[in-house]
């Protein structure tokens, strides 16, 4: 035990916080402002996947970390697009089209992977390209918290930044309040002039965006290569962490932040020699346990109320 | 037969066209030699008994996954747990036929057991958080397959192994615990009827029973169900047993029927193909044989193309995607639905 | 010149159910008049209206709007038309407050954000000059239903409508709220806005409207000036043939007290008190009218009655039997009918069957499930009974009851909950929304129920209704009861109107005598 404590409070583990929360935080703004507007985005897994690969393709054709992020979040938009156009214009149920988008980009990214690096399970031998870390001046030369704050991928600061974005765009601009009547009642906003489907495309799109971010950070600010299934379920701890932060853009937050602890000491404990199978399911254990305390307490609170 | 089934029925016929047609234009901008390849992948998977023996094995955990997702669909509940139940059960009902000694019939019956209360048990996890508590079962269940797959990994890594072999394997099933063969000079095993047993089960259980009733009452309008006197909570946990069951028989015949050892070391994929095969049937259990047929089809089809030029299998992952869109899409073909009614009502 | 500001010409609608909800219909509008849109449930006025307003595309037809032909493809065109409309079921988002509201979509902007200080101001502003008097910043959800609707008014007014439309806006109002209403619509007519009043209550549009226009069975019948017709002429128009839609009262015969509602209360979660020590009682062989306007506690108490809510102050008891700690399992056990309010809502499953529609209160018993299987040749045969006997218009048992229109499916919902012979039945706005003919069916079908001995609680909003079938009538009043009536001789709409305010209250001792 006293081997993990030592692991726990370093600032290793603190900077590595950060770092495993960056993704998470993106798709779960992702997850907030597509549920909030009313069209839950279930696929937010695929359109991270998608510009994972995109990121870790463009970036190597390119010889060019931006075009690599440009051309990642495009793609994701595109996902979003798709589920756009076919949810609203052709009524796809938007829980059936979100599956639609995993399954494309679990089998599509491998079928493109193979038709690009010759390798089903990574793109190792080809030589992409990574996203610049930045150093905070000051910030950094402080002790312990300094170097857990300051040096990380450029993209882990977005990430914080989107998280405003969202908050604001919400609470008090236009588009934000459009998004939220649409939501709620959608035929209020269509009483007035507001177009339904404009509104929740856009809302997918941004929600799309915010994964091309996520997704992008995994192969090219992560490391340097895109693998099968990379993301491995962060799409899906996102919605949990949305759920769980009940649609608000920093409740959200918090409690991506928390899942982000349990990947984080899965992977610090990894190196403890603990049984690496187990070990690999704290994240996804913790959301479990995360999502089954919070639905029993709603619970009880609506049963006492 | 109303206007609407016809429509449908259409439009599920279009989807698969426009899936092949999707296969075409792939493999044509793939493979060196796309005249060939498309008629590999058209007509050879019909050319001998051992492919067409290919087509019914594949089928059958389709079949099954397909059902168990249909059942769930019919109660509006969408739970991929699937996936990690057929891995899971794959897991309990191996050390079943690993380790003890029963006569034949029995054996593998026992075996199949063992999954199926597997599936049933981890079912119950998202299935109670749903019906009590009102948890995504989406996300649970999704949840539950990360989790199930290092558990089955550590299980299989830690107990199963079989050290006599380089790969990552189980020790060898008792052969009186696998499941026999049907047709001389395919694969082709006792499980296909097994699963046909169950899709008809799946129907009288949907379309006759008074369960089923209430399945499809709830899936279909939940405050109905509920302002009926339906127990809607009840209703959530019969499903994901249910479900559950067909699942991890599923994992379990697939197993015994296939392959002497305990052999996947990642998700086998079935619970979303499930999820298509369900799509595709309109959630109907007997649909769901058909449907199973036309996947495991393009599978083989797939497969063989890809064994002969270099298209990737995965191909049919992109196949699968413009399906599911294509048939959940209400107002696909809805113009000319509708010129149809307007017609018909001057 | 334009004799008209507004023509639609020929305009056809049909669904993609098939239903055709207008055919050939004609209707056109003069600048700065009041013009109602008359006709029954079902005849097509709302139709029309989506229609006009973009929201619902013409099959066929044109529309001249200042002698200009337009299309609407939304209602954001219609909206830039200069047309506003204020829908039955408000469009309003609740948690916003009323100046959001008001200003959304055209939020006045100080740089990226929105300047809610402005929408605040201006809120006020055009409240003052159109003499609607709300407050801005109050939470819609909080706002009594009069109030809203006004916000309705005024959205529409703020976008500059010079036509504007109201779908049933008196439905919803005390007849007191309504001469309010009126005199607001009057204020608005001066200066020189044009008014489509939709209603089918023709006291109301004798006293309201300049013209008239009647719909009836999808189709326009013609148009009058409203001084030049007599009420009972434009009640035949309404009607066509004369369809007799009088119910034969006889004297109640009340037996054994079935619904018994004690001190019951009720706190919601946003800790409002919606229910106030209701008490009442209800006889086998009445029927009990709860008359009040939208919100008072109504739906609150069917919930608390049907267990849709838990019970925990108070009680109430069926056939003497507190149902406190019962499931709505068990207490749908008890011979107990409930025709909800909304019923797409709890009604009915749209993609299902008529047959299996028919039986969802009752499949599991012995009647239609033998260990475990339903016999379905007998359900079938149940469902076709009952669609001869209520007159279910549709292509057979297996129909989808989805693709019935509004009448019919209503029709579906009482026949499962009457045939069983229930001996308590709620009927919760039983005939809303419902074309003439389904409700004069559902209204004698009420009654032959009360005349075999069972006990009816009636919750209407429509007055009229109200008055012609009960036999004792209670008004609820911010969650209690304020007056009780013991016979309905006498009782008119302006009357109850009273009590439905707040401004007149009966004694206690009145009111105790509700408990039967």
């Amino acid at each position: 035990m006293r081997t993990l404590a030592n692991l726990i409070f370093t600032t290793d583990f603190l900077y590595s916080i950060f770092r495993v929360t960056t993704p998470l935080l993106f798709a779960s703004m992702g997850a907030v402002i597509s549920d909030v507007a009313g069209v839950p985005n279930i696929a937010l897994e695929g359109m991270m996947l998608i510009a994972a690969f995109a990121g870790m393709f463009f970036s190597y054709l390119f010889d060019s970390a931006l075009m690599g992020l440009l051309f990642a979040v495009l793609f994701a938009v595109l996902a979003a697009s798709v589920l756009a156009f076919f949810t609203l214009y052709y009524k796809t149920n938007i829980i059936l089209g979100g599956m639609a988008i995993n399954s494309l980009a679990s089998g599509g990214t491998i079928f493109f992977l193979y038709l690009v690096a010759h390798d089903k399970g990574t793109s190792v031998s080809l030589p992409s390209k990574v996203l610049p870390s930045v150093n905070i001046p000051v910030i950094e030369n402080i002790p312990v918290i300094g170097p857990a704050i300051s040096g990380h991928n450029v993209l882990t600061y977005v990430a914080i930044l989107a998280v405003i974005f969202t908050f604001f765009l919400l609470k008090r601009t236009s588009l934000g309040w459009h998004i939220r009547a649409v939501g709620e009642k959608k035929e209020a906003a269509d009483s007035v002039g507001i177009s339904v489907a404009k509104t929740q495309a856009i809302a997918l799109i941004l929600s799309g965006m915010m994964c091309g971010f996520g997704g992008a950070f995994m192969s090219m600010g992560y490391v340097s290569w895109f693998s099968r299934d990379m993301v491995s379920g962060r799409g899906w701890i996102a919605l949990a962490a949305e759920a769980m932060g009940q649609q608000h853009p920093l409740g959200t937050a918090a409690t991506s932040v928390l899942f982000g602890v349990a990947d984080a000491l899965s992977n610090a404990v990894a190196t403890l020699g603990w049984p690496s199978d187990l070990v690999k399911t704290i994240p996804y254990c913790a959301t479990l346990a995360g999502l089954a305390i919070f639905s029993i307490r709603t619970y009880r609170k609506m049963k006492n109320s | 037969m109303s206007r609407e089934r016809s429509f449908n029925i259409i439009r599920t016929a279009v989807a698969m066209l426009v899936a092949i047609l999707v296969a075409f234009v792939i493999i044509v901008l793939v493979s060196d030699q796309p005249v060939e390849s498309i008629k590999i992948f058209l007509l050879r998977p019909f050319s001998t008994k051992r492919y067409l023996g290919n087509i019914v094995e594949t089928a059958v955990p389709l079949i099954f996954s397909g059902l168990a997702m249909a059942i769930m669909f019919r109660a509006n509940l969408f739970n991929l747990g699937g996936e990690g139940i057929f891995f899971i059960a794959g897991i309990t009902g191996s050390i079943a036929a690993i380790w003890p000694q029963l006569p034949p019939i029995v054996f593998p019956i026992v075996c199949i057991m063992a999954g199926a209360l597997t599936g049933i048990l981890v079912m119950l996890i998202p299935g109670v958080l749903k019906a009590k508590y009102g948890a995504s079962e989406m996300v649970t269940s999704l949840m539950m397959n990360n989790i199930l797959l290092g558990v089955g990994l550590y299980l299989l890594n830690n107990m199963m192994r079989d050290p006599q072999v380089a790969s990552l394997v189980s020790y060898q099933y008792r052969s009186n615990a696998l499941l026999g063969n049907i047709i001389p000079g395919t694969r082709v095993h006792v499980g296909f009827l097994i699963a046909l047993a169950c899709a008809f089960a799946a129907y009288v259980f949907l379309f006759k029973s008074k369960w089923g009733y209430e399945i499809r009452m709830v899936g279909n309008n939940g405050r109905f169900a509920s302002y009926s006197g339906i127990n809607v909570t009840k209703v959530i946990i019969i499903v994901h047993v249910v479900a559950g069951a067909i699942a991890g028989m599923g994992g379990i015949i697939e197993c015994l029927g296939m392959h002497r050892r305990f052999e996947w070391t990642a998700l086998p994929g079935y619970g979303f193909d499930g999820a298509m095969i369900a799509m595709l049937a309109g959630n109907h259990p007997i649909g769901v044989i058909g449907a199973a047929f036309f996947v495991s089809y393009l599978r083989v089809g797939a497969d063989l193309v890809n064994r002969a030029s270099d298209v990737p299998t995965e191909m049919i992952a992109i196949l699968q995607s413009i399906i599911i869109l294509l048939i959940s899409a209400e107002r696909f073909l809805h113009k000319y639905k509708q010129n149809w009614i307007e017609k018909e009502a001057k | 010149m334009e004799e008209y500001i507004l023509e639609m010409k020929n305009i056809s609608k049909i669904y993609g159910n098939g239903i055709a909800a207008n055919r050939d219909v004609n209707f056109n509008l003069k600048k700065g008049e009041i013009h109602a849109l008359v006709g029954e449930n079902g005849a097509g006025k709302s139709t029309l209206m989506k229609i006009l307003f973009g929201m619902e595309p013409p099959s066929s037809g044109e529309i001249l709007l200042r002698g200009e032909p337009v299309r609407f493809s939304s209602s954001k065109d219609a909206i830039a038309h200069g047309i506003g409309m204020v829908h039955q079921h408000f469009m309003l988002v609740e948690s916003f407050t009323a100046a959001q509201n008001i200003v959304l979509g055209m939020e006045p902007k100080s740089g990226m954000f929105v300047n809610e200080a402005e929408a605040v101001r201006f809120t006020k502003e055009i409240s003052k000059k159109y003499n609607l008097d709300v407050d801005a910043e109050a939470v819609t959800r909080t706002l009594p239903v009069g109030v809203k609707q006004k916000i309705e008014i005024l959205k529409a007014l703020a976008r500059g409508a010079e036509i504007l439309i109201l779908d049933e806006p008196t439905a919803v109002l005390a007849p007191q709220e309504t001469d309010q209403l009126f005199d607001e619509l009057i204020h608005l007519k001066e200066q020189g806005h044009t008014i489509v009043f939709i209603s089918h209550k023709i006291p109301e549009i004798k006293k309201i409207s300049d013209r008239i226009t009647v719909m009836r069975s999808s189709q326009s019948v013609g148009c009058y000036e409203t001084k030049n017709v007599t009420e009972q002429e434009i009640s035949n128009l309404i009607m066509g043939c004369e369809m007799d839609t009088s119910i034969e009262k006889t004297e109640p015969k009340p037996g054994d007290l079935r619904i018994e509602v004690e001190d019951l209360s009720y706190t919601d979660r946003n800790q409002v008190q919606v229910l106030k020590d209701v008490s009442f009682g209800v006889r086998s062989g009445m029927i009990f009218g709860i008359a009040g306007v939208q919100g008072n506690g109504q739906v609150e108490l069917i919930d608390l009655m049907t267990r849709k809510r838990a019970v925990r102050e108070g009680d109430i008891r069926l056939n003497g039997k507190s149902i406190k700690k019962l499931s709505i399992q068990e207490i749908r056990k008890m011979q107990f009918g409930y025709v909800p309010e909304d019923r797409m809502d709890q009604g009915i499953a749209g993609a299902e069957s008529i047959a299996e529609n028919m039986v969802s209160n009752r499949y599991a018993t012995s009647e239609f499930c033998r260990s475990g299987l339903l016999n379905y040749n007998k359900i079938e045969e149940f469902a076709d009974e009952n669609i001869k006997e209520y007159e279910i218009r549709c292509s057979g048992n297996k129909q989808h009851v989805g693709m019935l229109s509004g009448g019919n499916m209503q029709k579906v919902v009482v026949a499962r909950e009457c045939s069983h012979d229930p001996e308590v039945l709620i009927a919760e706005q039983p005939t809303r929304g419902v074309d003439v003919g389904a409700a004069h069916i559902i209204h004698k079908k009420l009654m032959e129920l009360r005349n075999e001995g069972c006990a009816i609680l009636l919750v209407s909003a429509d007055l009229s209704e109200a008055l012609k079938l009960s036999d004792v009538i209670a008004v609820m009043y911010e969650g209690e009861i304020v007056a009780y009536f013991d016979n309905t001789e006498g009782l008119n709409e302006e009357k109850l109107g009273l009590y439905m305010l707040g401004l007149e209250r009966h004694s206690e001792e009145q009111i105790r005598r509700a408990r039967g």
